[in-house]
């Protein structure tokens, strides 16, 4: 069963069509990059899956089920971290993730367990009572993402997580998430257009003006688009070479 | 849904919620000073001014404190729903109302859930303040108090849905101040808070008209008549009714598929 299926996706809103007939796979436990410039659709796609809002046309599957006839089950197996920062930042970062535990239905010992093992693993441990707004923007995208794997989602689903962040932050969580992904068997379906976090074994997806432009290993994208690197070959793709 | 699912989730909600507005005591005081402000200043300036009849649910002739404290106690859940519906476009713009509507549960219920956690936070408030209009001679039966409770859960989760309703409608955080100056001051004015219906007759028949059609006005008489120990069953059955159709038209707007939120493209 693949970890994120989408069939024939359309959506717009008024006049604007954000996308167009997209399809795409993410196999259960790899490591998937969705690549594309800025306005090409991404942050509408991640809406989508995760439900906030509906498709006008399509079918999404998130482990199986449908989001749109089973969202509470597709949402269950679902980890998400958003583009835009997401931390109640009035809140500590213990508080903040014991929210997320209590509407995802953990109980308080089990949460604190999972908590401390999260924040740990991410190198957070002695953050744990600190406000949100004391920390740097790369420990409050490292805090998003253990609350994004909190329930112990199959897929977690990341919008531009290294976004303005320094190159130290971006290794660190793109080392933490590959190590997950490898250990755990954990299926991330990775958005962004910064090309040097794309792996050349990554399968990888390219986005243009709302349309899947190129599917296939990151590698073999230079050969396809008849250039000589990844980053031409993403700029030839998206137009913009 | 689980039922534990359900119950660990709505703790969450209600504590978040808890430690956000615990941590605003500028807020919480403001709270609490502005009806007591309106009990001990323009309610004595109003005193002189106003005379009152005998309206029931009182059996004797009342202090114009005694009268207005009802109404108060109403406008600081007026108050409360407005500053929760402001928190809750705050929250949109911020990306914080994803983490809420990701989970894992009906969306009619987080939003109910989240309303109810913001009634629940502002009832003690409530309390205080009729506890400190004692000092006022605003002395209602001891079992008045309890009464009054469920009067005061369902005017709080009216206007709270009331609330949630804007919140879904309003776009961005700016409009919002203007949204509540032509709400609040409206529905508070043109209501029985202030002065007994008969009162708005004879300044103005379509006043009067105004006010019986206020479910703001419904609101406070439940709670007025619920301190007296009396049910007053248009108020609540107009309260009640208002509730559902604010709720009913809330989870509308946050529909994922139909939501005017879900058209704009927002989250």
């Amino acid at each position: 069963m693949n970890a994120l299926e989408i069939r024939g996706l359309s959506h717009g809103f008024g006049r604007v069509q954000a996308l167009r007939d997209v399809s795409l796979t993410v196999a259960a436990g790899s490591f998937a990059v969705l690549l594309g410039p800025n306005g090409a659709g991404k942050t509408t796609l991640v809406s989508l899956v995760t439900g906030l809002y509906r498709a006008r046309a399509g079918e999404i599957a998130v482990l199986g089920h449908s989001v749109r006839r089973e969202p509470l089950a597709a949402l269950a197996g679902l980890g998400v971290v958003f583009q835009t920062p997401s931390l109640d930042l009035g809140l500590t970062v213990r508080e903040n993730l014991l929210y997320h535990a209590a509407l995802h239905g953990l109980s308080g010992a089990d949460a604190r367990d999972r908590i401390a093992a999260g924040l740990a693993r991410l190198g957070l441990g002695d953050r744990t009572n600190a406000r949100a707004r004391a920390l740097s923007g790369g420990m409050r995208r490292r805090v998003e993402i253990v609350r994004a794997l909190l329930h112990r989602p199959r897929l977690i689903v990341l919008d531009e997580p290294t976004a303005g962040l320094d190159a130290a932050s971006r290794r660190s969580i793109l080392t933490d998430l590959r190590a997950a992904c490898r250990e755990e068997g954990l299926a991330v379906f990775f958005v962004t257009h910064l090309l040097d976090e794309v792996d050349s074994d990554d399968p990888a997806i390219v986005l243009r003006e709302g349309a899947v432009v190129w599917t296939g290993a990151a590698r073999d994208m230079p050969a396809a688009a008849g250039m000589a690197t990844v980053p031409d070959a993403f700029l030839a793709l998206t137009g913009a070479a | 849904m689980r039922a534990r699912h359900a119950w660990l989730a709505l703790r969450g909600i209600v504590v978040r919620e808890w430690l956000r507005t615990l941590r605003q005591t500028g807020r919480l005081a403001a709270a609490l000073v502005r009806p007591l402000i309106w009990l001990g200043v323009f309610a004595a300036g109003f005193r002189s001014v106003l005379g009152l009849s005998i309206t029931p649910p009182y059996q004797t002739y009342v202090l114009y404190e005694v009268y207005v404290a009802p109404g108060l106690a109403a406008m600081m859940l007026l108050f409360h729903a407005m500053q929760t519906s402001l928190a809750m476009v705050y929250d949109r713009e911020m990306g914080l109302m994803r983490v809420l509507l990701t989970a894992p549960l009906p969306r009619w219920y987080l939003l109910a859930v989240r309303l109810l956690a913001n009634v629940l936070i502002v009832l003690p408030l409530v309390y205080l303040f009729l506890a400190l209009a004692k000092f006022w001679d605003v002395r209602p039966p001891s079992l008045g108090y309890a009464a009054a409770l469920p009067a005061l859960v369902l005017a709080g989760m009216m206007l709270g849905a009331f609330g949630l309703l804007l919140s879904s409608l309003v776009r961005q955080l700016e409009n919002f101040a203007g949204v509540m100056n032509f709400v609040i001051f409206p529905a508070f004015f043109a209501s029985t808070a202030l002065y007994p219906l008969w009162r708005l007759e004879d300044a103005s028949p379509w006043l009067a008209w105004i006010a019986r059609l206020n479910p703001f006005t419904h609101a406070v008489e439940l709670i007025r008549f619920a301190l007296y120990l009396r049910l007053e069953s248009t108020a609540l059955a107009v309260t009640a009714a208002a509730f559902t159709v604010f709720f009913a038209l809330a989870i509308l707007g946050y529909d994922p598929g139909r939501g005017f939120w879900a058209r704009r493209g927002e989250a």
